[in-house]
């Protein structure tokens, strides 16, 4: 930048040193302003520059509106960082950026499908989706990132969802499915991972009564960026688990494939609990930055909900089944 | 009025224009629009200027040579040290940040990780070249100066290897930094094999 500036101070200036040739001497202090006046747009030619160069990357944003503040909640994190910062590598790797690319998108024909190994499979439209009748979760939320957050959900307990469908005897595990359309969603090619994106638990994962299905945040419905208009929540695995913006609901009787295990194995596991004693390959686990916090904090063994989950998972190496 | 001779003049817009991230990051943090999470928007900001600094201190010497725009070189030995400045202050925000000044846990990342090593080595590597950017120094030294300062590709490889490493899928940058940093290191393994030849 200051280079082209300087390119361009030099052609600027070419016709100012022809009338020096000329018979008459430019006087002085003409000559003196000029030059001023030439440092002085190079100077603010090249601030403006730089300054628009740097918020290409770091862009203001407007902070989001309305009510938030129904919800009983101290410890939860501020409703503008939960909205602001999300991982959904469909529309952005840049978790600032994702709420600004999924603004637009819109899902009227949304359906969401429950069958594979059930007696009853069906179907739910989106009003139906929106129309559930809804309690609220407080959970910590941890990314394996090394952030993490305290979200007041809203939604059902997933056990619901699949209790209704009535499993058969067989049926081992559940498989999710994101929505996925290319034309609506132009970034996800250059997000490294392959879509639709799939996610899965075990059947005494998803029946466990902490496994959540959100619909909602704050009280209100699910912004597009967290997952509209339904998304998983476990609580006590890594955020990437929590698959969002569900269109099918699996049972299965084995193992389903899961998007992060397919990219990465060695770094991604199926259960991927949140473990500070087993580190990601390239980064700890052992502590978070909790957001709005400067300092970080010790990351908690299965998240804070041992006493919840960790029968489901007794007798099992948790170096080995990451 | 030959603005490509006013050295003063071309220090000033360099340190100027070096500085405004900076300032702005701090302007931003201020006034709560650096983004839920401020240190990691700090860290990757104060990374990429390291970055940033040094791909454009390797870009001089091509410049110079390929456009002729002679008085660039003027320029190397700042841009060299605007990218150890930052470079220092990413460290900085790193060991403050993350690590809470604690030094055993900072040994422990360097031990395990090698993305913290490369980073840490790419910084250690700066100190010589900075205490050796004086122009007392360069003549004191005289040829052994040209050797030493050669330490800059390995720098640089460890800077872009660092990037690539904490990235979990989508390699945009580190590829764009890679791409970059391999054209500048080409232009001089020809240069290289024309003297040879």
């Amino acid at each position: 930048m200051v280079t082209i500036a300087l390119l361009v101070a030099k052609n600027l200036e070419y016709p100012f040193r022809m009338s020096d040739l000329k018979d008459e001497v430019t006087p002085k202090n003409f000559y003196l302003n000029r030059r001023t006046f030439l440092k002085t747009s190079i100077y603010a030619a090249t601030t403006a520059g730089t300054t628009l160069a740097y918020r290409h990357f770091r862009p203001l944003k407007k902070e989001p509106g309305g009510e938030t503040s129904q919800v009983e909640a101290p410890e939860a994190t501020a409703y503008k960082s939960i909205i602001g910062y999300n991982n959904f590598y469909e529309f952005s790797t840049d978790k600032e950026e994702v709420a600004g690319a999924a603004a637009g998108w819109k899902f009227q024909d949304w359906n969401l499908e429950i069958g594979g190994l059930v007696e009853n499979p069906y179907r739910l439209s989106l009003s139906e989706i929106l129309n559930f009748e809804t309690e609220e979760r407080i959970y910590r939320f941890r990314c394996v990132e090394g952030w993490s957050m305290v979200v007041p959900w809203s939604g059902v307990a997933l056990e619901k969802l699949i209790e209704k469908a009535k499993p058969q005897s067989s049926a081992t595990h559940v498989a999710f499915e994101t929505y996925f359309n290319a034309s609506e969603m132009p970034r996800a090619r250059w997000a490294g991972i392959p879509f639709p994106y799939v996610e899965g638990l075990r059947l005494d994962e998803a029946l466990n009564p902490l496994t959540f299905i959100a619909t909602g945040i704050y009280n209100k419905k699910l912004p597009n960026q967290n997952g509209a208009p339904v998304r998983l929540v476990v609580p006590w695995k890594y955020g990437f688990k929590s698959i969002k913006s569900i269109v099918k609901i699996n049972l299965t009787d084995k193992e389903p494939p899961t998007t992060w295990n397919i990219a990465n194995p060695n770094e991604y596991g199926f259960f991927s609990n949140v473990n500070p004693e087993v580190d990601h390959p390239r980064w700890s686990q052992k502590q978070e930055r909790r957001l709005g916090e400067l300092r970080l904090r010790d990351t908690l063994k299965f998240n804070g909900y041992e006493k919840e989950v960790a029968h489901l998972y007794s007798g099992m190496d948790l170096r080995k089944y990451f | 009025m030959d603005l490509s001779k006013d050295i003063k003049f071309q220090n000033r817009l360099l340190l100027l224009n070096a500085s405004l991230p900076l300032l702005l990051v701090v302007y931003d943090w201020q006034t709560g629009q650096i983004g839920p999470n401020p240190p990691e928007a700090i860290l990757r900001t104060t990374g990429v200027l390291a970055l940033v600094f040094l791909v454009l201190c390797l870009s001089v010497t091509p410049m110079v040579k390929i456009f002729k725009i002679s008085w660039l070189i003027r320029h190397r030995r700042n841009l060299g040290l605007l990218s150890f400045f930052y470079g220092g202050l990413h460290l900085l925000c790193y060991s403050i940040f993350d690590k809470g000044l604690k030094f055993s846990e900072i040994f422990i990342d360097i031990k395990k990780r090698p993305f913290i090593l490369l980073g840490v080595l790419a910084f250690t590597f700066m100190v010589p070249l900075a205490v050796t950017s004086t122009n007392e120094m360069i003549k004191k030294l005289g040829r052994s100066w040209k050797t030493l300062h050669k330490l800059t590709y390995l720098i640089a490889i460890a800077a872009v290897a660092h990037y690539w490493l904490i990235v979990k899928s989508d390699l945009f940058y580190p590829i764009l930094f890679c791409s970059i940093v391999s054209m500048l290191f080409f232009y001089r393994i020809l240069k290289f094999l024309r003297g040879a030849l």
